[in-house]
């Protein structure tokens, strides 16, 4: 049991710049966050792409934005508990009971929920029956290569992490690399190194195809693949690989008794607090009239809604406005001299 | 101002006024029409948006832009006139636009 007094849902720029604020004030907090690393969408979807609307950086990319970020944490011992997804909220008294995935269990009075769009999932292949061999013939990540050796591993997508898999696995096992269109997006150098081993016959390479059904009695016999022009081919395979990166999902947060609006949790202007006290939604998965989708407005969000916490972590002591420029306490807290 | 109609994948179909210089996800998703979530809010980093657009009117389009065949080879089963509906700016000429949806985003 981790006693705190906040807990931030989600390590995006949103959920890392609230960690500051809360620290500035005098309140501690945990992060958990379903990725295995800080950053959230700016990491997961746009680590290169550069943001020129971050106030005084005129452009910086999303891997950046996410550095300085923690940089500005450097003073703060904050724990990031990475790679745990929260499923379970539960009032405790005048405190939330909060349980991740990984049976760790948080108690405190605020929650706060930074979770963007939702955490982020690995997408599955279309078939339905696909399901039936998750994770015995069918794989979206790769936790253990030695499985595959010997064996036929077909795999599917056209960026980086199949192209790097189809290279590694093609040493020890017969690779079947499969994509949508001739054109793919992972690094010129490992596609010049696909092409090399589809000449000398380790890496089967099959353009314009899709997965049309997967076959077998228990354990995974053959794949169906289907070409553009419809026509099938049947692959034998013991395992299949999916990398069609990662899609956001709402996840448990929907059945936490918040008041939603489609994929977003409604919330006031002033504490940024849903219909549940002690529970506010900030950044990308927060709602209210004329709520902009922008970092900067996260950044604000998380400001008033650390504040808030304060009241609830800390109810014998009043809260006092300061200004970084000259608080002393705000300067101990950050560990710079006093003029 | 162009009208545009969206047809669910179970065939249930919406035709709505879209203002000139939206996307034609923003004209789903301000309409409330289910089967276009827009997850990313038009930034070409999701597919979310992911629309099939009948073969008359692909032609017509402006051309994708280099980020959106990428993205497509992650949406939910893309074809030859897969479209991220964020990247379709609406115009006049747009009018009369169809998109089908897939059976599902994710």
């Amino acid at each position: 049991m981790i006693k705190t007094d906040a807990l931030i849902i989600g390590a995006g720029p949103t959920g890392l710049f609230t960690a500051h604020q809360l620290k500035i004030i005098g309140l501690n907090c945990e992060i958990v966050d379903n990725l295995d690393k800080p950053g959230g969408q700016c990491i997961e979807l746009y680590p290169d792409k550069p943001i020129y609307d971050i106030p005084a950086i005129p452009e910086c990319t999303g891997e950046e934005l996410t550095k300085n970020l923690l940089n500005q944490l450097k003073p703060f011992s904050i724990n990031f508990h990475l790679g745990e997804r929260v499923d379970q909220i539960k009032k405790k008294e005048n405190k939330w009971e909060v349980k991740t995935n990984k049976d760790k269990c948080f108690i405190t009075p605020n929650v706060i929920i930074a979770g963007g769009v939702g955490s982020f999932e690995p997408r599955k292949f279309s078939p339905k029956e696909c399901a039936n061999f998750e994770d015995k013939s069918i794989f979206y990540s790769v936790k253990n290569k030695k499985i595959f050796e010997g064996k036929t591993v077909s795999i599917f997508g056209g960026g980086d992490s199949a192209l790097d898999w189809a290279v590694e696995l093609s040493k020890k096992s017969k690779v079947n690399l499969i994509h949508r269109r001739d054109e793919f997006r992972g690094a010129q150098a490992t596609l010049d190194k696909v092409y090399e081993l589809q000449k000398s016959g380790k890496i089967n390479l099959f353009t314009k195809y899709q997965l049309k059904s997967v076959k077998g009695n228990g354990t995974l016999e053959s794949i169906d693949i289907e070409h553009e022009n419809k026509e099938i081919t049947n692959l034998k395979s013991d395992y299949v690989l999916g990398f069609f990166g990662l899609i956001m999902q709402l996840g448990p947060i929907a059945n936490w008794g918040l008041n939603l609006n489609k994929k977003t949790v409604e919330v006031d202007t002033e504490k940024f607090e849903t219909n549940q006290k002690g529970i506010y939604a900030i950044g990308d998965i927060c709602n209210y009239p004329g709520k902009l989708k922008l970092i900067l407005s996260g950044f604000h969000e998380g400001a008033l809604a650390a504040r808030a916490c304060f009241k609830l972590a800390k109810p014998n002591e009043k809260y006092r406005f300061e200004f970084t420029t000259s608080s002393k306490a705000i300067k101990e807290r950050l560990g710079v001299k006093s003029d | 101002m162009a009208k545009i109609t969206y047809i669910e994948h179970n065939g249930n179909s919406h035709t709505v006024d879209v203002d000139n210089g939206l996307s034609v996800m923003e004209g789903a998703v301000q309409n409330n029409i289910p089967g276009i979530d827009g997850d990313c809010g038009g930034g070409m980093s999701c597919a979310t948006c992911h629309v099939y657009v009948t073969e008359d009117w692909f032609d017509k389009l402006e051309k994708k832009l280099d980020g959106e065949e990428d993205m497509l080879d992650q949406a939910y089963e893309p074809k030859k006139n897969s479209r991220l509906s964020c990247q379709i700016t609406v115009s006049d000429e747009l009018d009369g636009l169809i998109v089908n949806m897939p059976e599902k985003q994710v």
